[in-house]
């Protein structure tokens, strides 16, 4: 574990790993898109509406899927103190956002059609943009301090903090009456969706998987090459700033 | 109606089949390339560093 979160070590890993994610995750939404637009077949209650299935599970399950990869990474970031936790943890959490940004609209154009209003609160919903919220929550901690070291800090707090959340969403259709129907495909006793819709389902999944991994691993890259100029440059202004008492500059470069 | 014009009128639910993709579409394509434009950005600043310091310490 320790290996492979060496910064030096990801960016060669991550250099090779991230444009097989990129094709794969192009090859499989253009293949998930086909699927679901032409080969899927109509529901017979809700009829061609039931396409926007296709966007919406997906993206509901990436929402809590990439907010259980912040709390572990924020875990590992307050445990061992390391670095490249917190950057896969800030990296990933604009990600988050828009995944369940995308789950909340793609939901409420399926709402309005089946169950008559584009919004109500009830539990599946609102746990739903309490998730939003805390990804906007912790970006805002992350970047609201001067110290970056004690704004990922408070940020890993509030990510653990905010993992309750995660067992509300995926029960609140068990536990509480709402409009939102129960799971059907990580359910016991196995899937209750047709065949013909759940392999698109599971392409579109994968699709978003390998998507998610491939941006992930880029903004990653992109944070690790920012502190690598920020400390070149501090070493850069080095002389300058030892003939004003250098502590200040040689402090910060952590 | 010729078949295009069934596919596209999604039996009467195209006004909400077509915005759930095309906003799948932009909100994926908007988050890829903020990200890219992000590492671009870096590599640039990288690369004039490294050029204009070719006997950097490793």
């Amino acid at each position: 574990m320790q290996r492979f979160a060496n910064p030096g070590r990801f960016m060669r890993l991550s250099g090779k790993i991230m444009p097989w994610c990129g094709a794969g995750a192009a090859i499989t939404f253009a293949l998930g898109l086909y699927w679901a637009l032409f080969v899927a077949p109509p529901d017979y209650q809700q009829g061609e509406a039931v396409r926007i299935m296709f966007v919406h599970v997906p993206a509901a399950w990436m929402a809590s899927f990439v907010y259980a990869f912040l709390a572990l990474a924020s875990a590992v970031a307050l445990i061992w103190r390391h670095a490249l936790a917190d950057i896969a943890a800030q990296a990933a959490a604009p990600l988050g956002a828009g995944f369940t940004l995308l789950c909340l609209i793609t939901g409420s154009l399926w709402g309005e059609p089946m169950w008559g209003t584009w919004w109500v609160w009830d539990a599946r919903l609102t746990s739903v943009l309490v998730l939003f919220f805390l990804y906007v929550g912790y970006i805002a901690l992350v970047n609201g301090f001067d110290d970056p070291t004690r704004g990922a800090r408070a940020g890993a707090v509030l990510a653990l903090v905010g993992v309750v959340n995660l067992p509300i969403i995926k029960f609140s259709v068990d536990w509480w009456n709402t409009l939102h129907q129960p799971a059907s495909v990580f359910r016991l006793g196995g899937p209750t969706i047709d065949k013909s819709m759940l392999a698109p389902l599971l392409i579109m999944a994968v699709a978003f998987t390998l998507y998610f991994a491939a941006v992930l691993m880029l903004r990653m890259r992109t944070a690790i090459l920012a502190s690598r100029v920020r400390t070149a440059r501090l070493g850069e202004m080095e002389p300058m700033a030892e003939s004003r008492g250098g502590q200040q500059a040689a402090g910060s470069v952590g | 109606m010729n078949m295009l014009d069934q596919f596209f009128a999604m039996g009467g639910y195209a006004r909400f089949v077509w915005p759930a993709y095309g906003i799948a579409i932009l909100v994926l394509g908007v988050m890829a390339a903020q990200s890219y434009r992000a590492w671009r950005r870096q590599h640039r600043l990288w690369s004039a560093i490294e050029t204009t310091r070719p006997q950097r310490r490793r």
